[in-house]
């Protein structure tokens, strides 16, 4: 389209303008406040007396003195052992991530290129689970896994997560694989590959902006996740969501609050982060499943 | 491809599937026929100078050596899916009865937990998803006649709402809102009210936590419709401004349409999203004045002592609830995938 007629009235520019400037303030204000609250004293991050105290620290200054401390960051990784929720955190994500794309990609790639009508019900049956709430299948894990003392362990809180994760690894898994014209793997399979290396050797090479995408929803997802950690692990096997959950049910010692607006700081920070390198991932990723139908 | 094939490179994942996630629903449906064993009693006559007396005892060991005998409890058959904590068909054919006018009975309902807890899962879904959309898709158009430049950033900000665990994004405004927080103060300040609480009422709580969806989601919906602005046609746009069309009608009767399928996808997967709302009412702690299907299970399995069997009723009925939710949406696959094949 023309430059002439891209152009707008100044009122309506000044508007849509205002209207993502409002949005934008909206969506990021919480956590920059919630950055900054963090090197207070509970005192002024939740002040009776003025508002003001949290931009000014007056509290702070009179209990620590200085304007900014990090005795919330202190008692959260050493006194609280946060360290250990976070290594827990690092163990479940990466094995989630590797094991869900591993089962992922076999799968996803079986249903793109079957026309069967059991691979259509696969993918049907795999929406309604994607859909059900996560807290209705744990409360279907409890009692077994505590007759066969599973419960508490890293292994199994990893298996179901890989397993309420693939419904979803699986779809959108398959909807990048339709996207790879299958002359591909049967020109490899006239040459003599089998089918296990026209998918190795072939595909797997220019799925990776594919793949790439799908760990970090995989990643995000067993980051997130709360239902299946806080339910599912013992507490010396936390992870950082229901860590920082135990935090605010505890105990009312002064303070408390803090240990707990410091840990969410820190579990918000990787998540900062990842967005900021692979915001094009995420971006095609949200949209792979929409476009494509 | 070949049956053989298929089978096994959908096997380890079709496995991970059935094991912990169509067995556990077997799992849930036999565990919610049974409820806790009553406990075992003995009478014993107790004799002192003033005669003899009966009384009765719990017998611990008994107590616990038919737990472990028989740790799922005792056959209740669909008993617990009737009783007062859930459908409530007693009390509610009751209330039917004797009240008086629909609100009466609403206000009854309300009372029981099950329904509560349904009403506000319902609300949560109705409210929060047209919201979400619209607010969606008026951020996508304003990030569209952006500069270039100011794109990326603004992008980047938009996502972080919806990146961020939902708990820690529930915290975070549950700290801002909170009587001693920012904007509680600010909200006290303006109606004068140093009393003025969110989590001490029950609708403010309901408008918070759908504030909170909809602050959660809205990032959802705008990347999907600023991904599906792009591909709008650009003669079709110039098409319509040619024969008179203003900025509204160009959005409205071109820009929408061609955006229609999207909008579709985005109801489909809040749909599913908010019927499961669970992390923002633990992190308000608003488990008081409002409780989803969810919060109700987890409530359920994480007292003192775990009520299994009424916990997996309600997994049952909410999975009900889930098919009845996507039925249209699986009807109409199903009638897609076979004009496909035919």
């Amino acid at each position: 389209m023309s430059a002439a007629t891209q152009r707008r009235p100044k009122g309506l520019v000044i508007v849509s303008t205002g209207f993502v400037i409002l949005w934008l303030i909206l969506a990021a204000f919480p956590f920059v406040w919630t950055m900054w609250g963090s090197f207070k004293v509970e005192a002024d991050f939740f002040s009776k007396a003025d508002w003001t105290y949290a931009l000014t620290g007056v509290r702070t200054t009179v209990e620590t003195g200085a304007p900014f401390t990090g005795n919330g960051y202190y008692g959260a990784w050493v006194t609280n052992e946060f360290w250990r929720a976070v290594m827990n955190t690092m163990i479940i994500v990466v094995s989630v991530v590797v094991i869900s794309l591993t089962l992922g990609t076999l799968g996803g790639y079986a249903l793109a290129r079957s026309g069967y009508r059991y691979a259509f019900w696969i993918l049907m049956a795999a929406l309604v689970f994607r859909a059900m709430p996560h807290i209705t299948l744990v409360s279907g894990y409890l009692l077994p896994f505590f007759q066969w003392n599973l419960w508490g362990h890293l292994p199994t809180t990893i298996i179901v997560l890989v397993a309420i994760n693939q419904p979803f690894t699986l779809w959108m898994l398959h909807s990048f694989f339709l996207n790879i014209p299958k002359d591909m793997d049967e020109s490899a399979m006239v040459d003599g590959c089998t089918r296990f290396q026209a998918f190795r050797y072939v595909i797997i090479p220019v799925m990776w902006p594919g793949v790439i995408t799908t760990g970090l929803f995989s990643f995000l997802l067993a980051y997130n996740d709360f239902a299946v950690t806080s339910m599912l692990l013992s507490r010396e096997n936390q992870t950082m969501v229901p860590k920082i959950a135990s935090f605010l049910g505890s105990t009312f010692d002064a303070g408390n609050v803090m240990y707990a607006v410091a840990a969410v700081v820190s579990a918000m920070l990787p998540l900062f982060v990842l967005v900021l390198f692979f915001q094009r991932q995420i971006v095609s990723g949200l949209t792979a499943g929409a476009v494509k139908g | 491809m070949p049956h053989r094939t298929f089978f096994w490179f959908m096997f380890p994942s079709l496995l991970a599937m059935i094991l912990f996630i169509a067995l556990p629903i077997g799992s849930v449906m036999t565990q919610s026929l049974f409820v806790k064993h009553d406990q075992v009693t003995i009478v014993t006559e107790n004799c002192g100078p003033f005669g003899c007396q009966e009384e009765v005892v719990v017998d611990v060991e008994a107590t616990r050596a038919l737990q472990e005998a028989d740790p799922l409890g005792r056959f209740n058959g669909f008993g617990t899916y009737t009783d007062r904590n859930h459908l409530a068909f007693a009390e509610v054919s009751e209330a039917w009865n004797t009240t008086e006018s629909w609100s009466e009975f609403g206000s009854f309902l309300m009372n029981l937990p099950f329904y509560r807890a349904l009403a506000f899962t319902l609300s949560y879904t109705a409210i929060v998803t047209p919201f979400v959309i619209v607010l969606g898709l008026a951020i996508a158009l304003g990030v569209n006649s952006l500069p270039r430049i100011v794109k990326g950033p603004t992008i980047f900000i938009s996502l972080l709402p919806m990146i961020v665990t939902p708990l820690i994004g529930g915290l975070v405004l549950f700290w801002m809102v909170d009587a001693d927080g920012i904007l509680g103060a600010a909200l006290q300040n303006i109606f004068d009210d140093p009393r003025l609480s969110v989590k001490a009422s029950a609708p403010l709580t309901w408008l918070m936590l759908f504030i909170y969806g909809i602050w959660h989601s809205a990032p959802f919906a705008f990347v999907v419709f600023y991904a599906g602005l792009q591909t709008v046609p650009s003669e079709t746009l110039e098409a319509a401004q040619i024969d008179g069309a203003n900025r509204w009608q160009r959005i409205r009767y071109v820009t929408i349409p061609y955006m229609m399928p999207l909008v579709v996808f985005v109801i489909l997967i809040q749909l599913m999203d908010n019927f499961r709302v669970f992390e923002p009412i633990v992190a308000f702690s608003a488990q008081a004045n409002a409780s989803s299907l969810s919060t109700f299970i987890y409530d359920d399995l994480r007292g003192d002592t775990a009520l299994f069997g009424s916990a997996a009723a309600t997994s049952m009925m909410t999975i009900v609830g889930v098919c009845i939710l996507l039925s249209p949406v699986l009807l109409r696959t199903w009638r897609d995938f076979n004009r496909k094949r035919a």
